[in-house]
């Protein structure tokens, strides 16, 4: 076992400290056996794993660190109802079989705390700081936020990880990327990483785990660096991940899942020393300038396609670059947009609040805090899907609820709902969503829909007006 | 899963960057619970018009293209969702190769599960595999060879041969159609062990 021996004063990063103890088996030339504390799964990516572990009469290794959730594809109506989708309903089934028949836990589509798996797992406790987490879903990332190293995986691997609890990848290599300079006022982490991708392009971070950086990063609530954190796969990045600090640890008192008396304090000592250390070394460094950042909307079909609310619609005639432009003009043609339109005057049919990236309970705060006493522009159909019933009912004991309601939104059951529209809810041809989710690809909210995505509190906004505006305008100034 | 070592077959251009696997397969037919039948979607609000008849200007809704088995296309291919799906549609429609300037990770990671090689070439030598294709008779169009073994893709007359680099275990994987769960359960003991010691 050629196992790297490092002295005890080399300064390590996060990611490097969590993969040295992780490593079962390292050859060179060789991806590394390395693995899994904690095994997130769904609906919609486990049903050929778990029949693959049955034609090969093979069990699941570790049910105690595998966890399971429906979220996908399940409705966010009236739960009471029978679910309406036939084939939908046949992959909750399988998969509430399949947690039986191998012992594992479950929050199925009536568990008080049922949610997006991405918003159950900090929420529980389950993620902690220095753990190796994957699920077979491109946003788990967002674990990261707590100082885990959580990545999506496909369904081979899924079926890898029941069978082993490990996994068998190329290390990758790490970027720092560094938000130099103070927030912004109005500037949300939501912005933060759009401004980020916009920068460095979508497949910029390809190969790499990213430690986000920067004193406007240590600033970030634990919810928002999850935001930040979920959103780095759309960079191209492997991962995402922010350094544990004591607002990291607090977050994680009380949780359910989380250590209790002695042995929470001695976790937090072991969970802070997984910080990266003063001088430790990445591959390559990103700086972003946090100056140059204001409220961010997408224009075109990839999320690397976006500006600022005070910016314009590019026009194609004026990129150099012919296969760009070519890029551009197919995007706008998609998008149903002209070239130098301002941001502002795009007309907007629906909102979406909700998705793994952003329907935490300070997300729908801050866009209940833009919607409260006014109502929805009368061509908008504008809708909340909090994160988890967790989320949910705090959301209600503050009344955010009714704030929505009054409004005009529809306040629904949580679930992954229109971020991907694997359900009901999803745009008509030609619809164009202001919506808080993660992809604007083409038709991913449904054929022919348009997505911008924005922050809460941009598309609570645009909801209001019926168009993009500036939301620094609505917001009091400190 | 099914070994690649050689494989001819006709080449079809999809020349777009940052093809993402909602793209390739949209989410409304990620609802089987097979591995299988996928390959009728592929790409499905390109090939097909709102009314469900096939768009016949959509590449691979045109002959020669229908048969296909080869696709090469834009850099960043695979990006966005982590779906397995994508690869699997693109198998059961019949393509065995994905030639691109890169592709994003996980989907790299997951056609090598499915005896899929995304065949990785500087962008230059992708452009040149266009070029081959448009100078190519329209009736039969480009068929190039890709050998896994050394490493190689050719067209018949060996005008057009470039050489590509793929990790030897990922190599070794495709050659012998590996079962990625059976060599790591023959680390069964230290598996064991590393959770003994780390009381895991």
């Amino acid at each position: 076992m050629a196992m790297v021996r490092r002295l005890r004063h080399t300064p390590r990063t996060l990611f490097e400290k969590i993969w040295d103890e992780h490593v079962i088996f390292e050859e060179p030339g060789q991806p590394t056996l390395f693995y899994i504390d904690l095994h997130l799964v769904h609906e919609v990516t486990s049903p050929q794993a778990f029949e693959g572990l049955r034609l090969a009469g093979r069990r699941v290794r570790r049910p105690d660190r595998t966890f399971a959730v429906m979220d996908h594809n399940v409705p966010t109506t009236d739960r009471s109802l029978p679910v309406a989708d036939p084939i939908a309903r046949q992959q909750m089934d399988t998969l509430a079989k399949n947690c039986q028949e191998f012992g594992i836990r479950l929050f199925d589509l009536h568990h008080p705390e049922q949610g997006i798996v991405h918003v159950v797992g900090p929420e529980q406790g389950l993620t902690q700081p220095g753990m190796t987490i994957v699920c077979g879903d491109s946003h788990t990332a967002t674990h990261g936020a707590v100082g885990a190293l959580a990545f999506g995986i496909g369904t081979s691997e899924v079926e890898h990880v029941l069978a082993t609890q490990c996994l068998v990848q190329p290390k990758p290599k790490t970027m720092e990327v560094r938000f130099v300079g103070p927030r912004p006022f109005g500037v949300t982490a939501k912005d933060m990483i759009l401004a980020l991708i916009g920068q460095i392009g979508t497949s910029g971070a390809t190969g790499y785990v990213i430690e986000y950086t920067g004193q406007a990063v240590r600033d970030l609530s634990m919810e928002e660096r999850m935001t930040l954190c979920n959103m780095s796969i759309e960079a191209g990045a492997r991962a995402g991940m922010v350094s544990p600090d004591e607002k990291t640890v607090e977050y994680l008192r009380g949780r359910p899942y989380a250590p209790k008396g002695e042995a929470f304090e001695a976790a937090r000592q072991r969970w802070l020393a997984y910080a990266t250390d003063p001088g430790a070394r990445f591959d390559r460094v990103v700086e972003v300038d946090m100056s140059r950042i204001v409220p961010m909307v997408t224009w075109g079909t990839s999320p690397g396609m976006v500006t600022t609310i005070d910016g314009k619609v590019p026009d194609p005639d004026a990129i150099a670059d012919p296969v760009e432009a070519q890029n551009v003009r197919y995007a706008l043609r998609y998008m149903g947009l002209e070239p130098n339109t301002p941001m502002t005057e795009i007309p907007i049919d629906r909102v979406f609040i909700g998705s793994c990236t952003n329907s935490r309970l300070e997300d729908l705060e801050r866009a209940a805090r833009v919607v409260a006493g006014k109502k929805v522009h009368p061509r908008v159909k504008a809708m909340v899907v909090p994160g988890s019933g967790v989320v949910k009912r705090m959301a209600e004991a503050r009344g955010l609820d009714k704030i929505f309601r009054e409004a005009g939104f529809e306040w629904r059951e949580p679930g992954c709902s229109m971020c991907l529209g694997m359900n009901a809810d999803i745009l008509q041809p030609g619809e164009r969503c202001a919506s808080t989710s993660n992809r604007n690809f083409e038709g991913r909210q449904g054929r022919g829909g348009r997505t911008h995505l924005v922050s809460p509190e941009m598309a609570a906004a645009a909801a209001l007006y019926g168009h993009f505006v500036d939301v620094r305008e609505l917001l009091p100034r400190p | 899963m099914e070994p690649l070592v050689r494989h001819r077959g006709v080449v079809a251009p999809l020349n777009r960057p940052n093809i993402d696997t909602d793209q390739i397969i949209p989410k409304q037919f990620l609802k089987r619970i097979e591995r299988t039948g996928f390959g009728e979607f592929l790409f499905y609000d390109w090939r097909y018009g709102e009314d469900g008849k096939p768009n016949p200007e959509f590449v691979l809704n045109r002959p020669p293209y229908t048969q296909a088995s080869i696709l090469v296309t834009g850099p960043n291919f695979g990006c966005g969702s982590s779906r397995e799906h994508a690869p699997w549609a693109l198998m059961d429609f019949g393509i065995r190769v994905v030639i691109a300037a890169s592709f994003a990770d996980i989907f790299y990671q997951n056609c090598f599960k499915n005896g899929l090689l995304p065949l990785t070439l500087p962008q230059p030598e992708v452009d040149r595999i266009f070029q081959a294709i448009e100078q190519a008779d329209p009736s039969t169009g480009l068929y190039l060879t890709v050998d896994v073994e050394r490493l190689l893709v050719h067209d018949d007359r060996h005008q057009l041969e470039i050489p590509f680099a793929l990790d030897p275990y990922l190599q070794e994987t495709l050659l012998h159609g590996l079962d990625d769960i059976a060599r790591t359960l023959k680390h069964e003991a230290l598996i064991a062990a590393y959770e003994a010691q780390h009381g895991k």
